[in-house]
């Protein structure tokens, strides 16, 4: 069985977002920038799965060259080999730009199954893997906090807004996971090491067959007209409470005032 | 110019219109022809409430594939039926089934689209969404190319208002491609929900991961019975294994929009303030004064939750 799984390179999510008011891209500083923490997930659901049923594990990214860290780090933690999707025509790519990238790099390696994170932390749009599917005229088994395959039918339960339902398609398909599948492993001395001599296949707009005015800027529907800070209507009041409570009082002053107490 | 078609996704939950599809009636009424679109098995049961809340049409399509089968059918005739009418613009929300449907339209249209939207206006003919990024900006964005444009909403962007009305029933007949009846429902669950009722409360206490460890929430709940309050988190400790999944605030969580929020040992990441940006007093404790949290915060408290919150607690009479 061949599992691709999409992974992207984000700003770390614990540190403030910041957005270039020139470009109105988000500064992705890759000194600062990781693999997603919500892809660990379904990495982990396709190393289980693997292990499970043999074949193997590809992790496939869109991005600048700094986004290798994020490739070297799913096969760290156990991805068999990588394609990373980096050309300067590619910048600027809305989602639906990403998607036919990623279903061109995708079509060619004709996997079982593809799996995504619902959402990115950083972009959140949750609308790229379902975009993927229809691309790649996959059925999308989605949300799903845990899946099973026997011979060539997924069946995977998946959370609904009031509890769960439990659907069935055959592979190929495209699944997204939720936190709830799987505890993510880490990556062990000896995969970090192994990780340095995996193989990191590169493609480009030409590699991929595409037609770069249907990709990156040029391609984008979505624009961003303006970044405007958050009117500060808001004033923090900041206290230092050094342990002693000294805040506390202040607390129970603005609960009064707000009348909570 | 002609008055514009605004199509907004109705999802049937419990025998009645979704209430987030409700919410998104009020800006669907002011941008032009207010129409909702149902594909359910039991989408009759959702018309009235539509019609009170000021759709003036309801494309209704009640075939059973539905709700058999997930999202392809749902797109693939959403897709002919924008090919017969041309709205200008559809309004989804953030339930899972309108972003699996929203999202597979994206690719099979080549549609735009705008994720996580609070608001939207035209300007002249330009779209014009909105969309939080982060604690300390704001998004405006557009949609290049022909329409439809694709927008979807935040829960609680909008107030759900009845405005009185009866919508006009117009059936979908269009026939379901069997090719499309891939993904089969086997069975749906639905579970009595366990935890805090985070979305109806009107004061959250959440941790995060200066919480130090799982048996420390036991002091946010000391301090949420104080106050009437729901004890809530942030997703590190969720994925933690500290609390369950029902107890996770954020993007990947509940939104919530409380009077009050309290935030014990959580940094502010953006996944969390997603989920809580919109809460109308928000008071902030945390150990590190560089805490994208304390942006957010009319009142912060630089200092360790752990002492801070069992002396609130305590002082409280």
């Amino acid at each position: 069985m061949k599992i691709c799984v999409c992974v992207k390179h984000v700003p770390d999510p614990n540190l403030a977002m910041r957005v270039d008011p020139g470009t109105r891209r988000l500064i992705r500083d890759s000194a600062k920038s990781i693999l997603d923490p919500a892809d660990e997930y379904g990495l982990e659901a396709a190393l289980r799965l693997v292990e499970q049923h043999g074949g193997e594990t590809v992790a496939v990214t869109m991005g600048p060259p700094a986004a290798e860290d994020a490739l070297r780090r799913a096969m760290a933690i156990g991805a068999d080999r990588s394609i990373h999707i980096s050309d300067d025509a590619l910048a600027g790519s809305d989602v639906l730009g990403t998607a036919r990238a990623l279903a061109a790099a995708l079509a060619a390696e004709s996997p079982d199954l593809i799996i995504c994170s619902t959402e990115s932390t950083d972009a959140y749009s949750g609308m790229l893997p379902g975009a993927l599917a229809a691309l790649l005229g996959m059925p999308q088994v989605t949300f799903a906090r845990s899946v099973t395959i026997e011979g060539t039918t997924i069946t995977v339960q998946r959370d609904t807004e009031t509890g769960y339902q439990t659907i069935q398609t055959a592979l190929p398909a495209l699944l997204t996971v939720t936190a709830s599948i799987a505890e993510p492993r880490y990556p062990s001395f000896k995969g970090m090491m192994a990780a340095k001599k995996k193989t990191v296949d590169a493609r480009d707009v030409a590699a991929l067959g595409l037609d770069a005015a249907t990709v990156g800027e040029s391609g984008a529907r979505e624009r961003v007209l303006a970044i405007t800070p958050v009117s500060q209507a808001k004033q923090t009041r900041t206290i230092t409470d050094d342990g002693s409570g000294e805040s506390v009082p202040e607390i129970i002053a603005f609960l009064r005032q707000i009348q909570v107490i | 110019m002609a008055t514009r078609r605004i199509w907004v996704w109705t999802d049937v939950a419990e025998g009645a219109a979704h209430r987030l599809s409700l919410e998104l009636l009020v800006p669907a009424r002011k941008l032009g022809a207010a129409e909702a679109v149902v594909l359910h098995p039991a989408g009759g049961d959702a018309v009235a409430a539509l019609g009170a809340h000021g759709a003036s049409v309801v494309h209704l399509g009640d075939d059973a594939a539905y709700g058999e089968y997930l999202a392809e059918p749902h797109a693939a005739t959403l897709a002919a039926l924008i090919q017969q009418e041309s709205p200008d613009l559809i309004l989804f929300p953030s339930t899972f089934t309108a972003r699996d449907v929203a999202a597979r339209l994206v690719g099979q249209l080549g549609a735009g689209v705008i994720a996580n939207a609070v608001d939207v206006v035209y300007d002249g003919d330009h779209l014009t969404v909105t969309v939080p990024y982060g604690a300390e900006t704001i998004g405006t964005l557009t949609i290049d190319g022909p329409g439809p444009h694709l927008v979807q909403f935040r829960p609680k962007a909008f107030a759900a208002e009845e405005v009185g009305g009866e919508a006009e029933v117009r059936s979908v007949t269009l026939p379901v491609d069997p090719a499309t009846c891939r993904v089969k429902v086997l069975e749906t669950v639905t579970q009595a929900s366990e935890g805090p009722n985070l979305e109806e409360a009107g004061i959250i206490i959440s941790g995060g991961r200066g919480m130090g460890k799982a048996e420390n929430f036991g002091l946010l709940d000391a301090l949420a019975a104080k106050l009437g309050g729901a004890v809530g988190a942030s997703r590190a400790v969720v994925d933690a294994g500290w609390v369950p999944y029902s107890y996770q605030v954020g993007q990947t969580g509940k939104t919530v929009k409380p009077t009050l929020y309290i935030a014990c040992g959580i940094s502010g990441a953006i996944q969390h303030i997603a989920g809580m940006g919109g809460s109308k007093y928000i008071i902030a404790i945390n150990n590190d004064p560089d805490a994208p949290i304390f942006e957010l915060a009319d009142l912060g408290i630089v200092g360790d939750a752990l002492t801070v919150v069992p002396k609130l607690t305590e002082s409280i009479g």
